[in-house]
């Protein structure tokens, strides 16, 4: 579903070269096309509202901005672009990848793959695994009632405190 | 986050870990006085010096024969820096009284700039409103709102910030000018000085 | 009159706060029981005190006392009698006086308990509580006085605490009125709750620092706040929740949840309070990780502190956030305080909480427990990141970033989708020994049957990967847990003879907090479902139409029939449409989407009209309209699927979590207390 406002708008584009401005006049980019695009854009009037729902005078012109440039032929990538170079990257749904913004896309994947490391560290310097005869135990215990009988006494066990 | 894995038997933890804990917290701190000092409004405060902006006009407005005006080429003159938007209805109130105002100086020659910035506007609207208020002065919009981030991060329209010929920031008008009496009041103390 | 009244009573409580933190402390270093019972009986004075301020602060609200600041910006004449009272908690200073209030109740209820056993606790328990009411009244106190009047003076009219020399009393004739966003009910709830929640889960933090200072460090400060972790954790969670639906109910953005900053900061101490919920367990059942369980309560006090901050100080901008006010520098200070205090605690006493760590099984359940904790301190971290993000970029390269939606959901969906993996795996683990035979002995029925259950889906439903990989976990979560009651009853069944409900029932009033996690859970992956619907299967589109033309949409025909504007009540002018709803042919339904728009405030508000069934919610905004109603109208329109189970399944959890915390907990701790008699029953009282 979200594709297809793309996918209209490049063939609107493709229409566009091959038939000339004269078309460009009747075509009225729809609210839905405008949407596309303003749902990835806030305007700084409403903080943290995407622009696509905002409902201030200010964002509506931004809105209709959005359509002049679809009836001009530009692209989604042009639009935005026009819209950080007028308004600031403050615009953009997420920071531009670029300089001290790559912080924000390299810290996560790190602290995830850091973290994942200490605790596997962790966990093999702790676990100790039992004597093997108490594993060979379960293992000779196959049946579904042994398995029942083992599971209640491990309940029980729990309830009753008796470790 | 990385006490949990110091092993456990050790009695108390070790001093390089200490130190790593505390460098990490006080920099969460300075971080957390840091943005505080930041979110402080407004961003420059009466009396203190404007760091220095470029202002790329509209397409038809130049300065001096330039489409870029910097604050710092405006030294020794008195700038009048009125912030608007083509959707603020106070902003159209003084739209007219500003152009008036700035026409009565510019007669005379007298060394003062007013400088128009369209902010959160389309460029189309803007010079719709341009045009019908037949604004002549320089106006262009705030770019990346960078002019804006200057000075206020809640900036509301309209709001006039009048700046001395040193380039100190004397006065602050938040909302529209009720006269041509009002405007002058403000900018005729600093043209004489 | 009322107002001096209202304010002297908050600075005497102030002192007296005070006065409770310096008792309290030279008591416990005198080892004066005096000394420490005065600072116990200043503390239980704190509530009927505060309660009168707030009455007083109530009676304002009500009686339209303009002259007041507070009151002049919160209320309005138009505005019926319960919003007038709820409007303590629509502004900065109201609320804070709420919050003390509630600090207050708690620290109350927790001194009120028998404390024989644990004596020692008491005085420094009754410092850090009072110390926090002490925080949040100077706040009151010194910046932001809720009973500061109007004066008329020379250059103009104020608010001021004291009449300035040569001023005149003023009072406006009417209020400025409650922000229209925040009269909804969502609203009117939403932040008592998050307070509650930010409330209790200081009483935990207090034992645990009294546990430090007294060098108690076993786990007898656990014991005795389970049940507040387990309150603070439902009422943060029903906080949420309600900021949600108030968000879809009212903002008209046909989402619940946007990570708007001030929401994240609401969302951070959930996620460190759930990890710390699961790992005092670990510390309870096998005596582990009590450095990692101080730790954790240290993050989770903290991050409400700076959520608070966060929401209050204007440091980062928000649709929710207070207006920008001076107590910043102080919430700074105390954060400082806090965290630097409770830190140099922990390293203080680190050899004193160290325990010989020694898993059997990388599948134990305590094992298991520990990978849950790091995937919620990594989202938090996460979610830390992403708010904060914007402030330190601005400080760096001086530019202003947003981090939206699109940041948080890429990032944080493998770890949710991870944490579901493992709520599907850990019920079955046994505590200290279980290997990945005994586990994949367990796991291979539930597994099977929600590969069937995704593999229908694929075939009826949706070719979406994530979704699919969503709904076998969901699905698979949930059958475990069912088979994790079924198989307890049956144990039950066939040991004590008793019939299956009974054994069902027996078995949870045995263990309510295992089995009332399992529901948690159960619901929590409900939840997940209305997630998975409205975030991957959203649709939505927007046209003008005539009157009698329509819009489709999702196998919906909207057909607009009519728009009125009349005057509403509360000081508004409604502008509705009617609109008729027809699935294929068939007519379902009329909804009525409006635009309320405050004449005071000069805000309107978008209503949706909505029509939620168990498949998806229909949901309606009116954009636009022309006067003439032959010009037609705007309409936007979104099928968010599956939506509703998000609000079955949060209903469903809070009745969860109450099971596990109303339910005396007969379990093995308390079992074992149960030989000395009176214990007992203190801890029942917990």
């Amino acid at each position: 579903m979200k594709r297809y406002p793309l996918i209209s708008l490049l063939v609107l584009i493709l229409a566009l070269g091959i038939t000339g401005t004269v078309l460009a006049q009747d075509v009225r980019p729809t609210d839905d096309e405008v949407n596309a695009i303003a749902k990835q854009l806030y305007c700084p009037v409403c903080e943290n509202t995407p622009l696509d729902v905002c409902p201030t005078e200010a964002c509506r012109e931004w809105r209709e901005q959005i359509r002049a440039m679809l009836a001009e032929g530009k692209s989604e990538e042009e639009i935005k672009q026009f819209f950080v170079e007028y308004y600031g990257a403050r615009v953009l749904s997420e920071p531009p990848r670029q300089g001290f913004n790559w912080v924000i896309y390299i810290v996560p994947p790190l602290v995830i793959l850091a973290g994942a490391g200490i605790l596997f560290m962790g966990l093999r310097k702790w676990v100790t695994p039992d004597d093997p005869g108490h594993d060979r135990g379960a293992k000779e215990a196959p049946g579904t009632a042994d398995e029942e009988n083992e599971y209640l006494a491990r309940i029980e066990k729990e309830l009753l405190g008796k470790d | 986050m990385t006490e949990q894995t110091t092993p456990v038997p050790e009695r108390a933890v070790p001093i390089w870990v200490q130190i790593i804990v505390w460098i990490l917290l006080s920099g969460l701190l300075v971080l957390v006085a840091l943005g505080l000092k930041n979110a402080q409004n407004p961003i420059i405060r009466v009396g203190s010096e404007v760091p220095d902006f470029n202002l790329t006009l509209f397409e038809g407005y130049t300065y001096e024969g330039s489409p870029v005006v910097s604050l710092s080429a405006l030294h020794g003159k008195v700038v009048v820096l009125n912030f608007w938007a083509s959707w603020c209805k106070p902003c159209e109130q003084e739209a007219a009284e500003l152009e008036e105002v700035w026409r009565s100086y510019a007669e005379v020659d007298a060394e003062v700039v007013f400088l128009g910035v369209a902010w959160t506007d389309t460029p189309a609207n803007s010079l719709e409103y341009l045009q019908k208020f037949e604004v002549t002065y320089p106006n262009g919009p705030d770019l990346g709102s960078r002019i804006s981030a200057v000075f206020n991060r809640n900036l509301g329209v309209p709001e006039t910030y009048l700046i001395d010929k040193e380039g100190i920031l004397r006065a602050v008008k938040i909302g529209p000018f009720a006269s041509n009496a009002e405007i002058k009041s403000f900018i005729n103390p600093l043209l004489s000085e | 009159m009322i107002a001096d009244f209202g304010y002297g009573i908050l600075v005497v409580t102030f002192l007296l706060s005070l006065y409770s933190v310096g008792a309290a402390v030279l008591g416990a270093l005198n080892k004066s029981t005096a000394i420490v019972e005065s600072a116990r009986r200043a503390m239980l004075l704190t509530w009927p005190l505060l309660t009168l301020s707030s009455l007083a602060l109530i009676y304002l609200l009500v009686n339209n006392h303009y002259e007041v600041e507070f009151v002049y910006q919160v209320t309005s004449r138009s505005m019926p009698t319960y919003l007038k009272i709820t409007a303590l908690w629509g502004g900065q200073s109201g609320s804070l006086v709420f919050w003390s209030w509630l600090m207050s109740a708690f620290a109350s209820l927790v001194t009120l308990r028998k404390w024989d056993r644990d004596r020692e606790f008491l005085p420094w328990v009754i410092a850090v509580a009072s110390l926090t009411m002490a925080f949040f009244l100077a706040m009151n106190v010194l910046f932001e006085n809720p009973f500061a009047r109007f004066w008329q003076t020379a250059a103009g009219v104020e608010a001021y605490t004291f009449k300035p020399a040569n001023a005149l009393p003023f009072a406006p004739q009417d209020g400025r009125g409650l922000n229209p966003l925040l009269r909804h009910i969502g609203m009117v709830i939403h932040p008592p709750m998050l307070y509650l929640g930010f409330v209790s889960f200081v009483i935990p933090y207090a034992f645990a620092i009294a546990a430090l200072i007294t060098g108690r460090t076993d786990d007898r400060w656990i014991r005795l706040t389970r049940r507040w972790t387990l309150w603070a954790w439902l009422f943060l969670a029903l906080g949420l929740v309600l900021g949600g639906r108030w968000a879809y109910d009212v903002l008209g953005w046909g989402g619940y949840w946007g990570w708007d900053p001030v929401e994240v900061a609401a969302f951070i101490p959930w996620l460190i309070g759930t990890a710390f919920l699961h790992s005092v367990m670990i510390q309870e059942k096998r005596g582990m990780f009590k450095q990692w369980n101080m730790f954790l309560i240290v993050l989770t006090y903290c991050a409400v502190i700076y959520g608070t901050f966060v929401t209050r100080s204007g440091l980062l901008s928000s649709v929710h956030a207070f207006a920008q006010s001076a107590i910043g520098p102080m919430f700074a200070v105390y954060l400082s305080l806090i965290s630097i205090g409770s830190v140099a605690l922990i390293i203080w006493r680190w050899g004193d909480l160290s325990s010989d760590i020694e898993l059997k099984s990388v599948f134990s359940r305590e094992s298991l427990f520990l990978i849950n904790n790091f995937l919620f301190l990594t989202l938090a971290f996460i979610c830390y990141l992403g708010m904060n993000f914007p402030l330190v970029a601005e400080i760096i390269t001086n530019q202003r970033v947003t981090v939206g939606p699109i940041w948080y959901e890429r990032i944080t969906a493998p770890l949710f989708a991870a944490l579901m993996f493992l709520m599907g795996v850990a019920p079955l683990s046994a505590w200290g020994n279980s290997t990945l035979r005994t586990l994949g002995r367990a796991i291979w029925k539930p597994a099977v049957v929600s590969l069937g259950i995704t593999t229908v889906l694929f075939f009826t439903y949706t070719r979406n990967a994530i979704a699919l990989t969503g709904f076998f976990l969901v699905s698979f979560v949930i059958l475990v847990s069912l088979y994790e009651y079924w198989r307890g009853a049956r144990a039950r069944q066939t040991s004590q003879g008793e019939n299956f409900f009974v054994a069902f029932w027996k078995l949870t009033a045995r263990n309510p907090r295992r089995y009332g996690g399992y529901f948690v859970h159960i619901s929590m992956m409900l939840m997940a479902i209305g997630i998975l619907g409205i975030e991957l299967f959203q649709v939505e589109t927007q046209g003008t139409v005539q009157v009698d033309q329509s819009i489709n949409l999702g196998g919906y025909t909207v057909k607009y029939k009519d728009i009125a504007q009349f005057p509403g009540p509360d000081g508004r002018q409604v502008t509705r449409a009617v609109v008729s709803v027809y699935q294929g042919d068939q007519y379902i339904s009329e909804l009525h989407p409006r635009i309320d728009y405050y004449f005071e405030s000069q805000q309107s508000m978008t209503i949706p009209g909505q029509r939620p069934t168990l498949k998806d919610d229909l949901y309606i905004l009116l954009v636009a309209w022309e006067p003439v109603s032959t010009a037609g109208a705007t309409f936007k329109i979104f099928v968010n699927p599956l939506i509703n189970w998000l609000w079955i399944g949060s209903i469903l959890f809070s009745a969860g979590i109450l099971i596990a915390a109303l339910i005396p907990d007969r379990s093995r701790a308390a079992v074992r207390e149960k030989k000395s008699v009176q214990v007992a029953q203190t801890s029942a009282a917990d």
